[in-house]
């Protein structure tokens, strides 16, 4: 079928951009495939170990920007043990070798090195955009690489990262010629930065949007900075602590009160309340604001703030802002779309202020929220009924509360009901993540109605083979599942083995699968690697009817891996 | 320090001292914005979540049930006591909710003000939870007749004092069960034994670990106040006072004279109204003569001790929280009080 020649194709292409669509172009018939292919400049990688860098390389010629994820999900939560995996280099190395024009590579969850930093910084000279999100392996030294090598350098995003910060001055290797910055996030570093430096390369970066700074950078200096950058549009405070009436915090009221393009607002990693008032100006044109590090705020101070913020689409906030505040946050934030409470204090004694009683507030008020992460102390089935009602458009709905099996508060049931009326009121639900004390009816539910579920966390939850089977029957586009301290077993894993090969991956740990049945299906699908942890045992109990602690199983086109230490089994 | 139940950390809405909002307002304001008072303490956070309706008779209840709690030795955020239970029960006789079938009315509620809403005394969560564990509705009763067995104005006192030495134990993760444990099983012995729970990425846990230590250790980087909770045997609700705000202990001990002196109800001494004036040394005696109320504090290792006498500045250092104690309570402490304020005299 080729009614038109390949550059009209690839002209029709160019507006097919997300990842999904141009796969599905792909398989239409070879010449699309092969038009597909050779166009192709952006490519996403969900699981690094799923295909071989070579591979890639070899299919897209053209690929220019490259998004890559390590990690299972629950490596964020100490559950995957320190070495498993998730190296970069061998990608670096590979398109290194290559002819590829690398331009962008976002990277999350991966362990990168100074080595691989300072390879990457040498070979593209087109380089621009390095997004690093939770990785881990590296140095400032390695940031002074790339600092100092990628002329067209354009974003250098830290979010969240482990950064071993050798306090040198690699801000200094930015050279003088480098005024290409448009957005710099140094947020995650721990150490102390060369404030002049900084402020050098700010002042030489004409288009610069968006800055995000770490603690390190007082007052002062993001009071000289914000002189120079009456453009910004993302601005991330680092410490904001002053006395309140000093002669810089004036000055920084006055200089902030010019900054009016100014739309998303975090940081504050230190804060004093009583500098707070500063950013009031900005309030009234913020789209996003994240004040989920900032610990020194109380409630009160952050109603005050939050009432001035009437654009607000996306908040990111720390419990501490009581269910009263959610109460003025859903009075005063109707364009609210993406809510996140974080709990500030998560080991230590006390209950949470924050309730189920915020969460029904704010769906009252917020009816456009499509994206909700809640830690909350406590929740009822009732109100989670409410929220359904009231917010038919989840999209991410992510509840925690702080006891993972914590029932009903009022009626002491189980939440099923609950989770069931969120996925059945909310057809659009692709990520679902819930805790509480949860039965396998849950699970019927979810398998009933959650069509476009892609993604589903369950902790602490379930009580039969049932309730796992009712999710991997039911869901027909679950992508990715991952499982722990639930008592699902090996009639589960193994009654639909084909299923696995239609998700990215599945994790279980603490369940009750055992050796044998993994090796089961390790056998029956070849195409998927069946990964066994045992963080303990160097060697493996050989005993078939033994319990697996940790097990995580993806498809895959490149067979075992190489890189897998030795506490790690692929079957 | 004993350590202490984690039971306690989820059903009590209690205070907590590094918690930096001021949790016993936010309380209060939710009472009055709650579809129906339950302010048997002032304190219910579940209030909230008492829909519509209760029967007409729970006025005249309620309104007894004020009186009684006023008269509550409340310590740190609340303390239950068995006769508060006893009514309480007779209230829940509604359906929260529409949707949801209640079968134990009476139980639940009062399981729920328990559990969530109100804050309790560390021992009644031992006391009243027989093993800390629920299952489901039918072990309801069995935690009710505990506690309304019990009516040990002793336990309750010791209440403030564990309640506060308790927080800063928490993480030990002393194997007892929260009380609101699953039916499965499975449910973790407590917060701190397991792992990944909450699920926050350890980044964030971190970042926000050391913030809190430096805001607590260091003090510089809150140079302008420095709160800590006042509660006083007696009242139902805490406060919060700024220590950096007053130079000496007189200062002090007037406006907290003021904050407290509607619970006092006549029992500043014999000067019989309750004071504006500013609290003498004369005045001070009297309290502690006549009244039997004592300022006591609780420093960083926990201990209790008696206002006065350290220097100031050395006592804000130390002092993290403020209580003001019936006499009878500080029997260890009054004699040596009234000494040392004869000899301020």
């Amino acid at each position: 079928m080729n009614y038109f020649p390949d550059e009209v194709l690839e002209h029709v292409f160019d507006y097919v951009t997300s990842h999904r669509d141009r796969n599905a172009v792909s398989l239409v018939c070879k010449s699309w495939y092969r038009v597909e292919r050779c166009s192709r400049q952006r490519v996403f990688i969900g699981n690094c170990y799923s295909i071989s860098p070579e591979r890639v390389i070899q299919r897209f010629p053209g690929l220019k920007s490259l998004t890559l994820k390590g990690k299972p999900h629950f490596a964020d939560f100490n559950l995957v043990p320190h070495e498993w995996g998730g190296y970069v280099s061998p990608w670096i190395e590979a398109l290194a070798k290559s002819r590829v024009g690398l331009e962008e590579l976002k990277l999350k969850r991966m362990v990168v090195s100074d080595d691989s930093l300072e390879l990457l910084s040498y070979s593209f000279p087109n380089f621009k955009s390095l997004v690093l999100v939770s990785c881990e392996g590296f140095t400032t030294d390695g940031l002074a690489a790339i600092a100092a090598n990628c002329r067209l350098l354009r974003d250098l995003d830290l979010q969240e990262n482990e950064i071993d910060d050798h306090r040198g001055q690699w801000l200094n290797c930015f050279p003088d010629s480098c005024t290409s910055l448009v957005s710099l996030n140094i947020a995650c570093l721990k150490g102390d930065i060369n404030l002049g430096a900084l402020e050098r390369l700010v002042a030489r970066s004409p288009n610069l949007k968006s800055l995000k700074l770490n603690r390190a950078v007082p007052l002062d200096t993001l009071q000289r900075i914000l002189m120079r950058t009456p453009q910004l549009t993302d601005l991330g405070t680092g410490s904001f602590v002053d006395e309140p009436d000093s002669e810089a915090y004036f000055k920084l009221k006055h200089t902030i009160s010019k900054c009016r393009s100014i739309t998303s607002l975090c940081g504050f990693l230190e804060v004093s309340p009583h500098c707070l008032p500063a950013v009031y100006p900005l309030c009234s044109n913020l789209t996003s604001l994240n004040l989920s590090y900032a610990v020194g705020l109380q409630g009160s101070d952050l109603m005050k703030l939050i009432r001035h913020c009437v654009k607000l689409q996306r908040l990111w906030i720390l419990d501490s802002i009581g269910d009263d505040g959610l109460c003025v946050v859903a009075c005063t934030c109707k364009d609210l779309q993406e809510l996140r409470v974080f709990p500030s204090l998560p080991f230590e004694a006390g209950p949470s202020p924050v309730t189920e009683r915020g969460l029904v507030a704010i769906s009252v008020g917020c009816p456009k929220l499509h994206s909700l992460l809640y830690f909350c102390q406590q929740m009822t089935n009732a109100a989670l009924i409410t929220v359904a009602k009231n917010c038919p458009n989840f999209i991410r709905f992510r509840l925690c509360t702080l006891d993972p099996t914590k029932p009903d508060a009022d009626t002491m049931q189980p939440l099923d009901e609950g989770f069931g009326a969120i996925v059945q009121s909310c057809r659009r639900l692709r990520r679902l993540s819930m805790s509480g004390l949860l039965t396998d009816r849950v699970f019927l539910y979810i398998g009933m109605y959650a069509e476009q579920l892609e993604m589903l966390s369950v902790a602490f939850a379930g009580e039969s083979d049932k309730g796992m089977l009712y999710v991997l029957n039911g869901c027909k586009k679950i992508r990715k599942l991952e499982i722990r301290d639930s008592p699902f077993g090996n009639m589960a894993l193994l009654n639909d083995v084909g299923k696995y090969e239609t998700m990215r991956s599945l994790w279980m740990s603490s369940c009750e699968v055992t050796l044998g049945a993994c090796k089961t299906l390790a056998r029956k699908m070849p195409r998927l690697n069946v990964e066994i942890m045992n963080e303990n045992e160097v060697e493996f109990n050989l005993d078939d009817a033994q319990k697996v602690d940790r097990m995580y199983l993806y498809r895959s086109l490149t067979g075992k891996r190489k890189d897998a230490p030795d506490f790690v089994w692929t079957l | 320090m004993s350590p202490p139940v984690l039971t306690a950390q989820e059903e009590g809405q209690s205070n907590h001292s590094t918690i930096t909002s001021s949790r016993s307002e936010d309380r209060i304001s939710q009472n009055v914005t709650a579809l129906k008072e339950r302010n048997y303490l002032g304190l219910s956070d579940c209030s909230s979540v008492d829909s519509s309706t209760v029967p007409s008779d729970s006025d005249e209840k309620r309104n007894n049930l004020n009186l009684k709690a006023t008269e509550l030795r409340l310590g740190l955020p609340g303390s239950q006591s068995p006769e508060r239970d006893d009514s309480s029960t007779k209230l829940d006789e509604k359906p929260l909710f529409p949707l949801l079938p209640t079968k134990d009315g009476i139980c639940l509620l009062s399981q729920k003000t328990v559990i969530t809403g109100n804050k309790r005394g560390f021992s009644d969560t031992i006391d009243g939870f027989p093993e800390g564990k629920f299952p489901g509705t039918s072990g309801v009763n069995v935690l009710l007749s505990p506690r309304s067995a019990r009516a040990q104005p002793t336990t309750t006192k010791e209440m403030p004092t564990k309640v506060l030495q308790e927080r800063p134990c928490a993480t030990n993760g002393t194997g007892h069960n929260k009380t609101d444990a699953s039916i499965g099983g499975s449910a973790p012995a407590s917060k701190a034994q397991v792992v990944g729970w909450p699920p926050i990425r350890s980044f964030r846990k971190n970042s926000l670990a050391v913030t809190s230590k430096n805001n607590e250790v260091d003090g510089k980087l809150s140079p302008a106040a420095l709160f800590v909770k006042v509660s006083m045997d007696g009242a139902p609700y805490l406060r919060k006072v700024d220590l950096r705000s007053y130079n000496t202990y007189q200062d002090l001990s007037s406006a907290l004279e003021k904050m407290f002196s509607c619970f006092t109800l006549g029992q500043c001494g014999s000067h019989g109204a309750p004071g504006r004036e500013m609290l003498s040394e004369s005045k001070l005696r009297d309290l502690l003569h006549g009244s039997e109320y004592v300022l006591t504090y609780e420093d960083k290792d926990g201990d209790w001790m008696l206002v006065g006498d350290v220097p100031w500045e050395m006592f804000i250092d130390t002092c993290k929280r403020l209580k003001i104690m019936k006499g009878s309570d500080a029997i260890g402490l009054a004699p040596r009080a009234m000494e040392k304020s004869k000899n301020r005299c």
